[in-house]
Order: structure tokens, then sequence, then C-alpha cells
């Protein structure tokens, strides 16, 4: 019989933790923190940010693998810290903030990886494209009202073809999951129709906490 | 070729490739058959449109049977002579392709190098056949391999043959393609499995999986139905990028042949067989070649790569199992089922068996594809075959595997071309893209060039690629502008482990190597970018000055004749003089200025 368990290396150290995770939740399971941006445990693990890198070796071979999409397997010796891993990581993490310099969580994130001076040139973007507001347009809320436009550098996340949406129910999952906290509703809906009984309202955004809401 | 009566039948064939169709091939064989017609009384000629030759440099191609002479660059008002040719036996000296300028003999196909030092697998029929006649592919042997695996064998046994093979995928990654199918076939797909062509070829300047698709399509519609047989696939998709005109149209073209001729469709052959094949044309996003992007493309979503596991022969298309090879490998498996698996293997180095077929381009002599046995080295694929460098410069580079590939430099010339050789240089086999690179070519611009072509094409889901490659190009961007700075070339190295290590799929691993082998292999180049500001090839615009050299320049006004913005002035007989502040660099005063020996001299580039 297969067991319900696997043994892992984490940093050294051998731990027992449930089959069937990715190694991001086995670390975590074993209260190892690894950063992310783009995971979200309501959401299919996409591994788009990068920064939950971890260095594993299995058959031999040492990889840099995304945890947040690498099965724990029986065996695996990973590396969360290890100097190629801290590198990486804080290159990712220089490259986010150029892009976003006022994002507190990308802020917070090299604060805490101690990047001090950021040899790119700053950007002005409020999105690193994480994509969390599409996955869970699409997977909690069963719509897909929003899509990653355009492609590489360009990317932009949008209703399609930029025009509002007529799929949108306004439920403001995009805003609330949105770890930037700068995802605005009103680029995709700005009126919303709950299927024609109430009539058409207005989508409003709260001026205290800033998460929208339909007028009455 | 063999060719019905020796003494009445003549062959004329054209070839039919893009580029010789561009060229003009149909109006040349409209012409050879009204000539034929007029003057080829008493002879039975056939003017047939040919498979592609692949010498585009030649375009277009006629080939005369028997005999095999090779005219080139022919045009219609040529035909004339040709004809006389078949009928009177008289060479057309004047169009006649020679590698042996001043000998009287007449060369043909294997007496050129071009040719000669090929070998021919995927390519088979080169030049041999019309790409739309399935009769002219199965009279090569066409459509054998299928039947014999559909009756003599089992689908474990065809299996086995491709194992034995070594065959590995010729698409850039190289995994051995036997492993890939076996692990698709033991998977299982009680709902189907499914087969893919990918022949979303997007390398700038790497053309041979549209000239096998265009030249010779049921090739590679056999090599599907054999893997579909060993995998237990019923359903099959050839991925073409729409920019490939004429390789849509004679793969659908064959693949409704081959349905009507029931070599397509149910009971394949009249056995228990069944298999069909869809076209779907890709919109030309380069990431669409890398396999899931593909799968996500032709399931109608975003084409973006994502993580595997599972990979696609556990779940791809359409959540079942699926296997994806290169148009290239498919065209191989035929060969190798007819001939078998240690055939194949007894040609090609220890780990990397057969033939590749790369596509020759640059500063060469002759352009165009080849194919040759794997561990040729790059001296015989740049001089025997391309002929050398053109204009006979110095050789610098050979830049293999595609914008993703790297810079190989001269001195590594006698490097064996094959999977492992080149991973060990720092480049990758890739789909096999070859640019051959003279000595006035500036290694950082080159550089520059595939990192923008690559930003581009950055699908940008994962942040290393897609910020980084940003980066890389910004970075570049200063350096061929004569901004860059100091710890520049160590920001790009730190940049590039980054990106090689961290990227989601094989593209952003392997985008860093333009920069990191040129950084290699030329760092002396980026210093002096950074450093000196200067240019040493003398080809970014921002590092190169213009001067007349007074000494030297006799004053024939050439230069003052070419130059676009009059910033050159100066009396006949007398040296002339540049305005630096007026040149923009074009280069024309230093192109035209070779007014006697000291030809190139006068105008001084520095």
């Amino acid at each position: 019989m297969i067991s319900d368990t696997i043994v892992l290396v984490v940093d050294g150290k051998k731990r027992r933790v449930r089959r069937g995770q990715s190694v991001l939740e086995a670390a975590r399971d074993c209260g190892i923190e690894i950063p992310t941006l783009c995971y979200h445990e309501a959401l299919e693990p996409v591994g788009a940010c990068r920064l939950c890198v971890v260095d594993v070796t299995s058959a031999g071979r040492t990889r840099v693998m995304a945890s947040c999409v690498t099965p724990a397997e029986d065996g695996m010796i990973v590396g969360t810290n290890t100097p190629r891993i801290v590198e990486t990581r804080k290159m990712i993490v220089m490259l986010l903030l150029a892009r976003c310099p006022t994002i507190e969580i990308v802020k917070r994130l090299a604060r805490e990886m101690g990047v001090k001076a950021n040899p790119f040139p700053k950007g002005d973007e409020t999105c690193f494209l994480c994509g969390m507001c599409v996955r869970a347009c699409a997977e909690i809320v069963g719509v897909g009202a929003i899509g990653i436009a355009y492609r590489g550098p360009k990317s932009e996340v949008q209703p399609p073809f930029g025009q509002e949406s007529n799929v949108c129910i306004g439920c403001g999952t995009c805003t609330t999951i949105c770890p930037a906290r700068t995802f605005d509703l009103a680029k995709v809906f700005s009126r919303r129709s709950m299927h024609q009984v109430r009539g058409v309202q207005e989508i409003i955004r709260c001026t205290v906490c800033e998460d929208h809401y339909t007028g009455t | 070729m063999s060719v019905g009566n020796e003494t009445t039948h003549r062959k004329v064939t054209v070839c039919f490739g893009t580029a010789c169709v561009a060229g003009g091939a149909r109006e040349v064989l409209d012409a050879l058959r009204r000539e034929a017609s007029r003057s080829g009384a008493g002879l039975e000629i056939t003017v047939a449109r040919g498979k592609c030759g692949a010498s585009c440099d030649l375009a277009p191609v006629v080939t005369v049977e028997p005999g095999g002479a090779v005219y080139g660059r022919v045009k219609p008002s040529d035909a004339g002579e040709i004809v006389k040719h078949l009928v009177g036996g008289k060479v057309v000296r004047r169009l006649a392709v020679s590698s042996r300028p001043g000998l009287d003999s007449l060369p043909v196909l294997a007496d050129i190098g071009f040719f000669k030092n090929q070998v021919l697998i995927a390519m088979r029929n080169r030049g041999r056949i019309d790409a739309e006649s399935l009769d002219d592919y199965i009279a090569n042997d066409g459509y054998l391999a299928l039947a014999k695996a559909l009756t003599e064998m089992t689908p474990e046994q065809v299996l086995g043959e491709v194992k034995q093979s070594g065959l590995r995928g010729r698409g850039g990654a190289g995994f051995p393609t036997g492993v890939k199918w076996e692990i698709c076939r033991n998977s299982p797909g009680p709902d189907g499995k499914y087969v893919i062509c990918n022949a979303d070829e997007g390398d700038p300047g790497a053309f041979m999986d549209r000239s096998l698709l265009e030249s010779d399509p049921h090739a590679v519609l056999e090599g599907m139905a054999l893997g579909a047989r060993a995998i237990g696939a019923d359903c099959g998709y050839v991925y073409v990028r729409e920019e490939y005109p004429l390789a849509c149209e004679r793969v659908i073209k064959a693949i409704e042949v081959a349905r009507d001729c029931g070599l397509l469709g149910k009971n394949i052959m009249s056995t228990d067989f069944s298999f069909d094949i869809h076209v779907v044309r890709g919109a030309g996003a380069f990431v669409c070649g890398e396999e899931t992007a593909l799968m996500a493309s032709i399931e109608g979503k975003e084409g973006r790569p994502r993580p595997r596991p599972p990979f696609p022969a556990q779940k791809g298309l359409w959540g079942k199992p699926t296997n994806i090879n290169n148009v290239e490998t498919w065209a191989n498996v035929a060969p190798i089922v007819l001939r078998g698996g240690a055939w194949y293997a007894s040609l090609g180095t220890a780990k990397s068996k057969g033939t590749k077929v790369f596509s020759l381009v640059g500063k060469v002599k002759n352009t165009g594809l080849i194919e040759v046995e794997m561990g040729t080295t790059l001296r015989q694929i740049v001089y025997d075959i391309g002929g050398g460098v053109l204009k006979d410069k110095k050789l610098k580079a050979v830049q293999t595997g595609g914008p993703s590939g790297g810079c190989i430099p001269a001195d590594l010339i006698d490097l064996p071309v094959d999977y492992e050789e080149l991973s060990k240089a720092g480049s990758i086999m890739g789909s096999g893209g070859l640019i051959v690179m003279d000595e006035e070519t500036c290694m950082v611009d080159v550089a520059h060039y595939f990192v923008s072509f690559l930003e581009e094409e950055s699908c940008g889901k994962c942040t290393p690629c897609r910020e980084g490659i940003t980066r890389m190009r910004e970075i570049l961007g200063r350096i061929v502008k004569g901004e860059g700075k100091r710890g520049d070339i160590e920001l790009l190295q730190d940049l590039g482990k980054v990106i090689k290590d961290a990227s989601l799929c094989g593209l952003g691993a392997t985008s860093p190597n333009p920069v990191l082998t040129t950084l290699k292999y030329f760092r002396d180049e980026y210093e002096a970018h950074i450093f000196r500001k200067r240019c040493p090839a003398k080809v970014c615009k921002a590092l190169i000055v213009y001067r007349v050299v007074a000494e030297k320049c006799t004053g024939c006004q050439r230069c003052v004749k070419a130059c676009p913005v009059q910033a050159i002035v100066g009396p006949r007989s007398q040296p002339h003089n540049l305005d630096p502040a007026k040149c923009i660099k074009c280069g024309a005063c230093y192109e035209v200025c070779k007014f006697d020996a000291i030809a190139g001299d006068a105008i001084y580039v520095e």
C-alpha cells in the first residue's frame, strides 16, 4: 500500500509531510516560509512570479524550480535558502521593484531581502502581472471577464479588447484578491446588472476601504 | 533519377520552393513548357515542378535529366537554350552551377560541394519529387514504412526501432524521441491520445520546417501516422504558422489526397488502424513553438507556456496524453522504420545519432538548407558546404540555435556539431539555425538584435523572462549607443544567470544565451564599447567616425556624389572635406571609395 506521507530533506533536515502536495505547501507545513506573489491557496498555482524558487535535487540533478508548481516527491532534497536561491530571489525582486516602485508588497519584499540600491531604472507600473485577478474571476467566480492582453513587457490585464465587459458581475473579487491593491474594477465594469431583477445599478468605490460595492 | 526511355525521354525539373517561386519559377516553368512543345520534336519531354533543393541562393533552380545538370538563376528567356540542351545535348555553360570554374566538364549534383557533402534522410526527396504529387512520393518508397508497420510490425516494434535509432527531438531540446513516445504510449488514454507536429518555426533565418512541409508534406504525415501507431493515438494536428502560406496550402492538400487514398482516416490500408490529421494555423507568436503554449493555442487559449509536470505525454491537449514532435523529427521516422533503428544509429556521434538539417545563412557563399551527419565540424559546414565566407572575409563567429542560441567563435571552427558539443560551447542545437558572421559583424550589436527579438516575443508570464530580457535589452541598447558604464557587464552576467535558472519555460531559460556567449568569447568587444567608446567592427553608428584621409584622397568625387546629405565637399583632384556634423554615418562614401589600389582607405573609419 502506498503510504500517505513522504519524506523530504528540507534545508538539511528530514521532514515527513503529506503526500500530494507541492514543495511550497510541504515547506509551509514544516513552518518554512517561502516568499510568493502569484500564489493563493484558493487558486490553481501557475508559477509565474518565480519568487518561490527553491533548489530541488532529485535523481542526482539539482535544479532551480518554482516550489508552488513542483510536486513534492519522496526523497527529494530541497534547499529554500541556498546562496543561489537567495541571489535569484533578490534579482527577481529588484526587477519587480523597478517595474512597480510604489507598490507596498514589492517594497516590503525588497526590504526583507536586503535590496538597497536597484541598478534598474524606475518604471511607473502598478501591476506586476501575478494574474490572481484573472484566475480568481475564472476559477472562483466562474466568469472569466478579464484576461491578460498583449505579451511580454506590454502585457496588461483587460477585459476582452479593452472594452467594458458585459459578463462581469461586479463582484469585486479581482480587487479584493489583488496583492498590489491596485486593481481597478472600473476598468472592467461600471454598472452592474443583477439578472434584470433590480435593474441596472452603478458600481461605486468606497472612499474609506477603496473596495467596490453596488450603489443603491 | 531513373527516366523511362533513355534515348527519347528527357526531364526538366523546376524547383518550386518559396525562394524559387519568388524568383520566378512559375514563369520559368511556363516558358520551358512552351519551348518544349515547340522545339522538342521527337522527344518525350517532361517539364515538372520539383521538390525544393534548398540551394536558395541559386533560385530559380532547374535540373535536367538525364545527366543531372543543374542550372541556377534561370530566367524565362533561358528556356530556349535549355530545351536545346535536351535536344542536342549541348550544355548551357552560362547557367551551369559550377563549383569548379574553368573546368570543362559539366558539374552534376554529386560534384558540387554544397550537395556532395550532405547526407539526406529528412530531406531524402530533395529536388526529386513534385511536392503536390502523392505518386511521386510513393514512387520514392513513400508510405512503404507505414505499410510495413501496419502489416508486419506490432506498435511495440515500431516504437522499438525509433528507440534504437537514438533519434532526438529536432525542435531544440533534443529529448530522445523514442523515450517520449514510450511515456505517451504508457500513459492511460481511455478517451484517445494525440500526436502533434510542431511547425511553428519562428527563428529569424531558419526555414527547414517550412521547406520540409512545402516540398515533402507526405514525409511528415507518414511520420506522424507511424508515431500515432506506436503511441496509440487516433488524431493528429499540424500546427503551422499562418505566415507560411505555401506550407499551409500543401500540407492541407496532402492530407486531403492521403485521406482520399486511404492513407489517412478510417481503417488505413484496410487495417484496423484509424488516424486522421487536422491543420491548425498559428498566428505567428514565437512562444507558440513551446509545446505547452502550442497546445494552449490549439485549445483556443492564450499561447503561454504552463509549468511541467504534468508533461504533455501525461496530460496534454484537452487533458489527453499528447506527443509533440517537430517537423524534422517526424520526417526522420519513416526511413527509420523502413531501414531499421540500427541503420540510423550507425550515423552520427555517440549521443547524437543520424543527421541534422541546418539553415545555413549569413555571410556565407552558399546559403540554403543543408542536411549533414551529426558530428560534422563547423569548418566542413562553413567551408566545404557553404563555400567559405562571403567575399573571402575573415570568419568571426557562427551563431547556432536561433535567437536563443549562442555565438561560437572562429577559434572553435573544428567543433563537431552535435547536441553535447554545442551545449559545452555555451550554445544550443535549437531547431538548426546556423548564421555565419564575418569580421564586419559587431557581437554586441548581434546580442542586442537577438535580445530585442526575444523581448518582443516573450509571452510575459514569468518575471525573469518578461522583466529580465527587457532590462538586458535596455543595457545592451545603452552600450551600442556609447552610453555603457562600468558594472554593465557584471549586471548582464547576473541577469543572465537568473533568467536561465528561474524562467518558466525553455524559451526563457535559453534567452540569455546570445548575451552570455558573446560575453564569454568576445568580452573585449563589450569593453571597447563601454570603456573606449569604440565599435571594433565599425557597426554601431554612435561609435564610429568617418573622415577623409587627405594623403590618400585623389579627389575623384565619387563620395561627394554618393553622400545623401551633402556632408562631403571639395573640388575635383583635391582632397575632400567631410563635415562630421552633417554626416549621418550611412557608410555610403566608405562603400564607394575604391579609386585604385588604396581602395577603401581614403575615407577612414575609426
